[in-house]
């Protein structure tokens, strides 16, 4: 049936179940009832009178009557049913067959409402006419039917409305509302409306949650007062009925007490939500319905019995799971283990309490008064429902059985205890589930059970310290602590484990910033004391020492080198000093402190890319990871690729260098950090070399020590562990990280002998260093170094020489006088007594000879060519005697010889030379010399002339311009007069008595910065006499602004052709300029090739142009032979006054 | 409403870092029951991440960060929060205090975010160390002297 309602609320699909009652005038409701599904909704009048006589003598006044009652309670809701019988109508058709009966009712009594009246026809008969007139009567029954009741309910909602905004004045009554309230959800919920009977409950709960929080905050009413009873009854919820009318009733009398409210209220709210299919929010609410009725009781100051309540909770938890057990099946369960366990948890609290309360979980067992306690508690649950009596498992049973005993109890507790773990487990909440497993362990621990309390522990300790919470963590080990304290005692495990696992944990306890000095200075006196024990006292031990990991007993901050570079020579004092921070709360006398050293021998070309982690001050600085810490911090460091061949950056990065630790997976983690570590693994690696340092005492904080490194044998040397010895406890470090390593070595003895300048000259005295580092070896009384002489060579006496004696830091550890003898051969010097790896330097004056050998013209032989030897190599050095070999060349090396060449008359112009030298492998000097030899010629160069230029603006400009013609003067000058030797390859011609040498210039601008106008190139005639000048002049245009550099100027010898007639050669003929272009490319090519160039190769390349051809020809000057002024000079050049195209030429 | 002498109410808060869920900040008034409130943060820990990736299953990009009422325990309520970048902050209050609703938390959870923000902003600020600022302390100790 559709039921549309007012307040636009949604018109919905209803099922309204009616009754017929027989019509009493006692039944019609008063002023003032409050019963709604009682309510006479419809009242209907039945008749069979099919007799007008009849009707208008009794029927009729019925009706009046009827209607008059009627109207007297304000009903409007009525029905007149007349039900007609064929068979009637038969015997009495003379009757009035045109007005019915029913016409006249209709009449009489519906004067407007003509569908108050219905005729129902042959109700017995299966005739299509009854079956219509009934199908009409019932739908005018619903529509009436809901129609009344709309009215009804509309009215009996306003009214509830009117009377909940009476709720403040004096009088009023909760309980009363309560009830008018929840009438109006009955009918919700008999009309299958759960959702809006729902809100009804929700309305009364909320109202009363807010009139409990105005009594906590000081506004109290009244009525509240009888809901502030004390709690005489705590027997749980009671989620079995539909509908708990003990309570209700308690609830009409006015006589209920805050949680038989609060009891009823939510079975009543259980059943709908059930009704809704939403279990899941039963649990919901029933963990915030128990909490809140707890806070409730608190605030509203109610007395109850301590434990009361516990059981309460505990009851009502247990019978909530068995109702949600009850209406799903298992896989649901397991699917909603998130809402069901937290109802699970706080049973297992509030029986763990009320186990505590009434002395069940203490290892003695309940005292009197805490049977007596156990009475009253029961007495509170008063006797069994019913509905639950005859069941095997019920809350009431459970609880009570719980109490009776102790064991009983730890069953159930366990039980809980383990379910909710399992049910935290399944669903992820891994913390929540150690939580119940510490409180499990409590539990354990009060009972006398370290060892089954001590896993549980141990779990939550992981998860605690992989997400390093403190707090959490320190309480945890201290129950951890106490624990193993018992274990100790019980001698389950062999001693020295057990003694090993607490010393551990007292050790991390003994750290721990967060526990009181005092709580440490207990755990640090439980080390000491146990390390100041006898072997014997404790019975005979096999193994009495025990290794502790050191984290918790210091922490390593930094250690320093003694010399900083960490490098000695052997048999040299290396210091390091530590610097520790011990964690212990008092000062701590440790008999050793011990480092393990990893000796590995020399090995040649790894000390690149050692010591990574060392400062350059000679520190290794430990990362300040607490014990705790999760993860450790990421070691980011850069690297360069250089490619080995020009040293260019081939790849740049970063990378990580503690990967390792931290890719590692979290779970294996906690293994470096857990006490429980095996005491093997911890154990002392018996290194053959140790650093030792003996009876220190770590006070508190911080703490330096001094240790001496063992450097007896060249190597690397590498801390490994550290280990603190305290009586039988030894603290262990496994590994020392970053790595800390410091080199020791071994060194010959050498000599370098170096030039003080970068080149020895020849002919001066000069300073050469000898540099003796005596290495391994010591220099005794006596010791002298011999050189033997060369001739080219000799080592100058001088009267003052001394060595400077400086030891491997640089030094000066003293000075003396040397003593030098030179004999023919061999110069002597005795050296002054020097300890090993210390530094002799001393300097020398030296005098490199050119060696004097007349020149041989005939021959033109140079022997005995070497001279300075810069001695990089290392020469060899044996028990003081140094042997130069000075003809040893390496490959790559450069070694320089320098004759002089003097001519007793005019030098030639060009000299042809033969080097020759005999040489051989050094590795293979027995087989025979090979010859080398190298011809070169000298030159004798000589400049013949001299071009200068200068470019000039136009009259009255100051500035050459762009665009404006400039004046270039080109002068060349002869320098030399040419002498004998020169004539041979110059042409000379007579003209007018004076005798001149023909040249021919040409100027040429390669960059186009330059016009140039008129003739560029020209031919001169040179007096053959020095300084003669001859001046060309011609113009030039700058093309750019800006600082232009000069034109090319060059000039070339010119040779005319004897035969032919003198044609002044046009240079603008493109003949000839090509012809010429081709042999000055040649020249050219020549010039670039060789630097030393016999002149006769250019002469031939001359003669090889045809000479048939009469061609004047022009010829370049030999290198040098011109020198031309203009090259590289420039001149300013601004732009032109047309400003329409600016363009700036920067050279 | 006139107050009556109510309790002094506990307030809590505690901020857990990503993944990892190290405490970076815990502050508690007052101090006394601070052990069994690191346990209670701890373990609401559980509840925020199982809210966290059922958030992310059900509604994809929903922005909401605030999580909510975690869990009830008979004395206190303990509220979540989750930044975009998965750290986590958790409000415990005593359940006696009733003039903490939904909307307080709410608005006291994005004060501390912003707080919060400020604080990583600050270059010297290494991510993942316990959070010294003077700034946020204040501001969180103003928070709990208005919720308690």
């Amino acid at each position: 049936m559709e039921w549309r309602r007012s307040y636009g609320r949604a018109p919905k699909m209803i099922y309204l179940e009616a009754n017929f009652v027989q019509f009493k005038e006692e039944l019609l409701p008063k002023e003032g009832n409050k019963a709604l599904l009682t309510f006479p909704f419809l009242h209907i009048y039945w008749t069979d009178c099919c007799d007008t006589e009849v009707y208008k003598a009794s029927v009729k006044e019925d009706m009046q009557r009827w209607q008059g009652v009627l109207r007297l309670h304000g009903s409007v809701d009525w029905l007149i049913v007349v039900v007609e019988s064929d068979n009637k109508k038969k015997n009495k058709t003379n009757i009035l067959p045109r007005t019915s009966i029913v016409d006249k009712i209709r009449n009489d009594f519906c004067n407007k409402q003509s569908d108050r009246c219905v005729a129902l026809s042959d109700p017995l008969k299966e005739s299509s006419r009854s079956q219509e007139s009934w199908s009409s009567f019932l739908t005018k029954l619903r529509t009436l039917l809901l129609m009344s009741f709309t009215r009804n309910l509309g009215r009996f909602e306003d009214e509830m409305r009117t009377l909940r905004e009476k709720r403040t004045e004096p009088g009023w009554s909760f309980c009363d509302y309560f009830m008018v309230q929840e009438e109006l959800a009955f009918v919700f919920e008999m009309l299958q409306q759960f959702e809006d009977a729902l809100v009804q409950y929700d309305e009364l709960d909320a109202l009363f949650t807010q009139y409990v929080l105005n009594f906590g905050a000081g506004d109290g009413a009244n009525w509240l007062g009888s809901f502030c009873q004390p709690v005489r009854s705590w027997n749980g919820l009671l989620l079995r009925r539909p509908i708990d009318m003990e309570k209700r009733d308690l609830i009409q009398r006015g006589e209920a007490s805050l949680l038989d409210l609060r009891s009823y209220l939510f079975s009543r709210q259980c059943t709908l939500l059930i009704f809704l299919q939403r279990p899941w929010e039963v649990t919901a609410r029933a963990l915030e319905l128990l909490h809140n009725c707890v806070q409730e009781l608190r605030l509203l100051e109610v007395s109850v019995v301590s434990g009361a309540l516990d059981c309460w909770v505990f009851l009502s938890c247990l019978e909530v799971l068995h109702r949600i057990e009850g209406c799903c099946d298992r896989s649901q369960l397991e699917a909603n283990f998130s809402h069901t366990v937290g109802l699970w948890t706080y049973a297992t609290e509030k029986l763990k309490s009320l186990g505590d309360l009434c002395g069940l979980v203490s290892e003695n067992g309940p005292n009197s008064e805490d049977l007596n306690k156990t009475v009253d508690l029961l007495a509170g649950l008063g006797a069994e429902r019913p509905e639950t009596a005859n069941s095997l498992q019920s809350p009431y049973k459970k609880l009570k059985e719980a109490l009776s005993s102790v064991e009983a109890f730890e069953k159930h507790y366990l039980e809980l205890s383990h379910a909710a773990m399992e049910m935290y487990r399944a669903i992820g909440r891994l913390r929540s589930a150690r939580l119940v497993g510490k409180s499990l362990a409590e539990f354990y621990m009060r009972k006398g059970d370290p060892q089954s309390a001590e896993n549980f522990l141990l779990d939550s300790l992981k998860s605690y310290v992989s997400e390093s919470w403190s707090l959490p963590l320190t309480h945890t080990r201290k129950q951890i602590a106490e624990c193993q304290k018992q274990l100790q005692k019980m001698d389950e495990y062999p001693s020295h484990i057990s003694d090993h696992i607490y010393l551990q944990t007292s050790a991390l306890l003994a750290s721990d910033a967060n526990l009181s000095d005092e709580e440490r200075k207990h755990f640090c006196q439980e080390i000491l004391t146990f390390a100041s024990q006898t072997a014997e006292s404790k019975g005979q031990q096999k193994d009495p020492c025990v290794a502790l990991s050191m984290s918790s007993f210091t922490q390593l901050h930094e250690l320093r080198f003694r010399p900083a570079s960490a490098l000695v020579h052997v048999g040299a004092v290396l210091q390091l000093e530590l610097h520790l921070c011990s964690l212990m709360p008092v000062p701590v006398r440790v008999e050793q402190l011990a480092a393990s050293v990893h000796f590995a021998g020399e090995q040649p070309g790894t000390t690149a890319q050692k010591r990574a982690a060392q400062n350059p001050d000679g520190t290794v600085t430990f990362p300040a990871a607490s014990p705790v810490s999760a993860s450790p911090a990421l070691e980011l460091c850069e690297i360069q690729e250089h490619s080995p061949s020009d040293n260019a950056l081939n790849t740049a990065g970063v990378v990580c260098k503690n990967m390792h630790l931290l890719m590692r997976r979290h779970d294996s983690t906690t293994s470096l950090d857990t006490p429980i570590t095996a005491p093997s693994a911890l154990a002392m690696d018996d290194g053959a070399q140790m650093l030792k340092a003996h009876d220190v005492t770590l006070l508190p904080g911080n703490n330096s020590i001094v240790f001496t490194a063992p450097s007896q044998k060249p190597g690397t040397y590498t801390l490994r562990q550290l280990c603190a010895t305290v009586g039988r406890v030894q603290f262990v470090l496994p590994h020392i990280y970053p790595v800390v390593q410091y080199e020791v070595y071994s060194q010959e003895p050498q000599l370098t002998i170096q030039p003080l300048t970068e080149n020895l000259l020849a002919g001066l005295p000069q300073q050469v260093k000898f540099t003796i580092l005596t290495g391994h070896y010591t220099v005794k009384k006596g010791d002298a170094l011999q050189l033997s002489n060369t001739d080219s060579m000799p080592v100058l006496h001088s009267s003052k020489c001394t060595a400077r004696i400086l030891s491997s830091t640089g030094e000066l550890v003293g000075e003396s006088a040397l003593s030098i003898q030179s004999s023919e051969k061999v110069t002597s010097i005795s050296l002054p007594l020097t300890p090993p790896y210390h530094t002799l330097e001393f300097l020398l004056d030296v005098l490199c000879h050119i060696p004097s050998s007349p020149a041989r013209v005939e021959s033109e032989h140079l022997t005995n060519g070497q001279i300075s030897h810069r001695a990089r190599s290392r020469a060899r050095f044996n028990s003081g005697m140094a042997i130069i070999d000075q003809k040893v060349v390496f490959s790559q090396q450069c070694v320089f010889s320098v004759w002089e060449l003097r001519w007793s008359g005019v030098p030639p112009v060009s000299l042809q030379c033969v080097f020759l030298a005999s040489f051989a492998p050094a590795d293979a000097p027995d087989t025979a010399l090979k010859p080398y030899s190298y011809e070169f010629a000298v030159e004798r160069v000589s400049t013949l002339y001299s071009v200068r230029a200068e470019i000039r603006p136009a009259a009255g400009e100051q500035h050459c311009r762009t665009g404006t013609l400039c004046r270039l003067e080109v002068s060349l000058t002869r320098l030399t007069e040419p002498n004998d030797t020169d004539r041979s390859d110059e042409e000379f011609s007579e003209t007018e008595g004076l005798r001149t040498s023909r040249l021919m210039y040409e100027v040429i601008d390669n960059h186009s910065n330059w016009a140039v106008c008129g003739k560029s190139s020209g031919v001169v005639s040179m007096p053959v006499a020095a300084m003669a000048t001859h001046k060309v002049q011609m113009e030039i245009m700058p093309l750019f602004a800006g600082q232009l550099p000069f034109p090319n100027i060059r000039v070339f010898k010119y040779l005319p052709h004897h035969a032919s007639v003198v044609i002044q050669p046009d240079t603008d003929s493109c003949l000839e300029n090509d012809s010429l272009s081709v042999l000055d490319k040649a020249l050219e090519d020549q010039a670039d090739t060789a630097s030393l160039r016999s002149r006769g190769s250019v002469q031939s390349l001359g003669e090889q142009q045809p000479r048939g051809v009469p061609m004047p020809k022009r010829q370049a000057f030999g290198p040098g032979q011109v020198f031309n002024g203009t090259q590289g000079r420039q001149v300013l050049v601004l732009p032109g006054t047309d400003h329409h195209v600016l363009e700036v030429n920067v050279t | 409403m006139t107050t009556r002498d109510v309790p002094l109410g506990t307030v809590q808060i505690g901020i857990c870092s990503g993944h990892v869920n190290y405490p970076l900040y815990i502050r508690s008034v007052p101090t006394q029951g601070e052990l069994k409130f690191h346990y209670t943060v701890h373990t609401s820990l559980d509840v925020v991440e199982e809210k966290i990736s059922g958030v992310g299953k059900a509604l994809g990009d929903q922005r909401e960060l605030y999580l909510g009422l975690l869990y009830p325990t008979e004395d206190y309520k303990v509220y979540g929060y989750v930044t975009n970048s998965k750290v986590k902050f958790v409000i415990v209050v005593d359940s006696s205090n009733t003039s903490l609703r939904d909307n307080e938390i709410r608005s006291m959870f994005r004060k501390l975010h912003n707080s919060f923000t400020d604080v990583m902003c600050n270059p010297f600020y290494n991510p993942g160390d316990p959070i010294q600022s003077k700034a946020f302390d204040s501001i969180v100790s103003a928070m709990m002297v208005q919720a308690c």
